[in-house]
């Protein structure tokens, strides 16, 4: 019974994402995108949800590791000779190094994960307040850095020519794998010493939990996650540096709560929701056929909407659409009884 | 690095006795003390950071530009300004604030980072990226000669404004009911309630005086820049956001020096810094809030540690 439920709790995710994957392969050349655009913010999503939502911490410096993702893959997969056209100011060691698809992402992972390590390692002392705005304060660096500092990359160019691989396939793949380690991680007793300082930090130092190693194990294992998405961001689409900015930790971190911030399930459910809305606006802004008619949007809708869903989310129902729980099918009264 | 920063520092020691960076730089403080005490109030009485303060400056920024672009006189752009901001400030309260009450301060700061966003698109829909530019105001841009010294005009008013704006709050927080009923919602809410104080009008009465602060800050701003975008005043509140909580977020006084100081500092490392390092600046001031909230985590002006926050 219990390793039923646990199979159901890591399955019902899978199984969404290679839904949405598989849906993905009926439709057109055109409508492709948007399911890879939405199986790449599983990815975000969930590796914010490793930290954010095991640790009650509230962290605005994810995106900052993807954008260290995002910069690691695209310097290492820009071939040599194309390199000096957009980035012409490179550390030698950059210019030279041209690594394959597969090694990229990984080293996005390691070095989104290594930085994240040693932004932690003073950082995860704060909570509360002082941490949210020290890690507003990490992105800001990171996005002043990275926007002026050409010898590590682009600057303010846009990341061209790097090869296209993240297709439906790749997208469904990392989105499972960033599932899987996140489930193994919060199922691990790491995991649950963290969920425990979650919910009374008083209470697990008491027990023996140091809050502190915690917090610095999982944001750094987010670091890695986080920075493996952007990998697979900037194989996906030509990018540059305001992608990877405040637009994008608004409609993350969006996508996180209007699931349900305290569960991998919520985090899966409300990247894949928001990400559909957001299509819809999308192609509504273009112009969308809807039974006979044309419905069109003015350009900047998407933000109203989903900027006004996530507020009314939090107002009406603060734990997200899925509570906050984990996927189950056990009859709605009996998770509603106290236990 | 070493030499990059070391020229840095000593451009800035040989620009700091220069008069104008210097009134320029208290002028900056002014304004972003005057956003860290519409910051501070609110957050004092609904433990509340509101991320969407900076929308509400950009709202009134954008009245002044609607009325400069109609040829209205200055006055009624003025008056129009205040009446947006003032609107949209007991709007939120009423809409965001008030449901959200008694909900954890991250869950309240989300709500207003959706509130800021949903603006911001708002004014994007409506304005266009380009945005307006205010032209009713731009002779305050100009220098008066003071000695040998050039001030722009701006800086004064900026710098006379926020003293006397600063000073009426005092007296109204310290010699009227409604201010005691403030200072008693912000030590302990649930208590002050017991005793009689009426929590909606209190916060209320604490957005209303935050709008009035947005509104003021909207007319000092749109004269530095006076091209009004939807991302107008963002980066100024993210700023301010770091100040308040560096100076220290719990006392209204503390967090307001915050605000001073880290617009001090911006203005004086701003006004030093040659192009070719200035583009860093955001580096050098986050930099040191990280480090200022690693050492101080309760607030810099505050004297003793922070209670650990339990729920």
């Amino acid at each position: 019974m219990r390793g039923r439920r646990t199979a159901l709790e890591l399955g019902a995710p899978v199984a969404l994402v290679v839904g949405a994957a598989l849906l993905g392969v009926l439709v057109s050349r055109s409508t492709e995108i948007y399911f890879i655009n939405a199986l790449v913010s599983v990815s975000m999503v969930v590796a914010i949800y490793v930290f954010v939502g095991n640790s009650g911490v509230l962290s605005f410096g994810h995106i900052s590791f993807v954008a260290i993702g995002v910069w690691t893959a695209g310097v290492l997969s820009v071939p040599e000779q194309e390199k000096p056209a957009f980035m012409p100011y490179l550390f030698d060691f950059l210019r030279d190094t041209t690594v394959g698809n597969v090694s990229s992402l990984l080293a996005a992972g390691l070095v989104g994960g290594l930085f994240a390590l040693l932004v932690g390692l003073p950082l995860m002392r704060l909570s509360g307040l002082a941490a949210g705005i020290a890690t507003f304060a990490v992105l800001e660096i990171t996005n002043n850095i990275l926007r002026y500092y050409e010898k590590v990359g682009p600057g303010l160019n846009t990341f061209s020519s790097v090869s296209e691989t993240t297709d439906l396939r790749q997208a469904a793949i990392g989105a499972v794998a960033v599932i899987v380690a996140a489930f193994a991680y919060q199922r691990s007793r790491f995991g649950r010493q963290l969920r425990a300082t979650r919910e009374d930090p008083a209470a697990a130092r008491a027990v023996g939990v140091s809050v502190y190693r915690q917090r610095l194990g999982a944001f750094a294992l987010s670091g890695f996650l986080a920075g493996l998405a952007g990998g697979l961001y900037v194989h996906f689409l030509p990018i540059n540096v305001d992608a990877v900015y405040l637009d994008l930790t608004f409609i993350t971190l969006a996508m996180l709560v209007i699931g349900g911030a305290t569960s991998l399930w919520g985090a899966v459910v409300g990247a894949l929701a928001v990400s559909a809305l957001d299509s819809v606006l999308a192609n509504a802004e273009n112009g969308l056929e809807l039974v006979g008619r044309t419905v069109e949007v003015p350009a900047g809708t998407r933000i109203v909407v989903v900027s006004a869903l996530m507020a009314l989310v939090l107002i009406l129902r603060p734990s997200g659409l899925t509570g906050g729980r984990e996927f189950s099918v056990d009859p709605l009264w009996r998770r509603l009884r106290p236990s | 690095m070493s030499t990059f920063l070391a020229s840095g520092l000593t451009d800035v020691l040989s620009d700091a006795v220069d008069l104008q960076v210097q009134v320029d730089a208290i002028g900056l403080g002014a304004i972003f003390a005057l956003m860290a005490v519409g910051i501070g109030l609110v957050f004092g009485v609904l433990r509340l950071v509101n991320f969407a303060y900076g929308q509400l400056i950009m709202a009134g920024a954008f009245a002044l530009a609607f009325a400069s672009d109609r040829g209205w006189p200055v006055g009624v752009g003025i008056a129009l300004c205040f009446a947006v901001v003032i609107v949209l400030s007991l709007a939120m309260e009423r809409v965001v604030f008030r449901p959200l009450r008694s909900q954890s301060p991250a869950v309240m700061l989300i709500a207003t980072f959706a509130v800021a966003f949903l603006l911001q698109s708002i004014a994007l829909l409506w304005f266009g990226p380009l945005g307006k530019t205010v032209t009713s105001l731009a002779d305050l841009n100009r220098p008066v000669t003071i000695g040998d010294v050039d001030i722009r005009k701006i800086a004064i008013v900026a710098i006379v404004s926020a003293a006397v704006s600063l000073g009426l709050l005092v007296l109204l927080l310290n010699r009227t009911s409604l201010g005691l009923h403030m200072r008693a919602a912000a030590m302990d809410f649930q208590t002050a309630r017991l005793v009689g104080v009426r929590a909606n009008r209190v916060s209320a009465a604490a957005v209303l005086i935050a709008g009035v602060l947005a509104a003021i800050v909207a007319v000092l701003l749109t004269v530095q820049f006076p091209t009004v975008t939807p991302t107008f005043a963002l980066r100024e509140t993210i700023i301010v956001l770091a100040g308040v909580v560096v100076g220290g977020m719990t006392r209204l006084l503390s967090a307001t020096l915050g605000g001073f100081a880290i617009g001090y500092v911006s203005g004086l490392l701003g006004g030093a810094l040659p192009t070719a390092q200035s583009q860093y600046l955001p580096t050098f001031v986050f930099g040191l809030v990280i480090l200022v909230l690693l050492f101080r985590p309760g607030g810099l002006f505050l004297r003793g540690r922070a209670a650990v926050e339990r729920v």
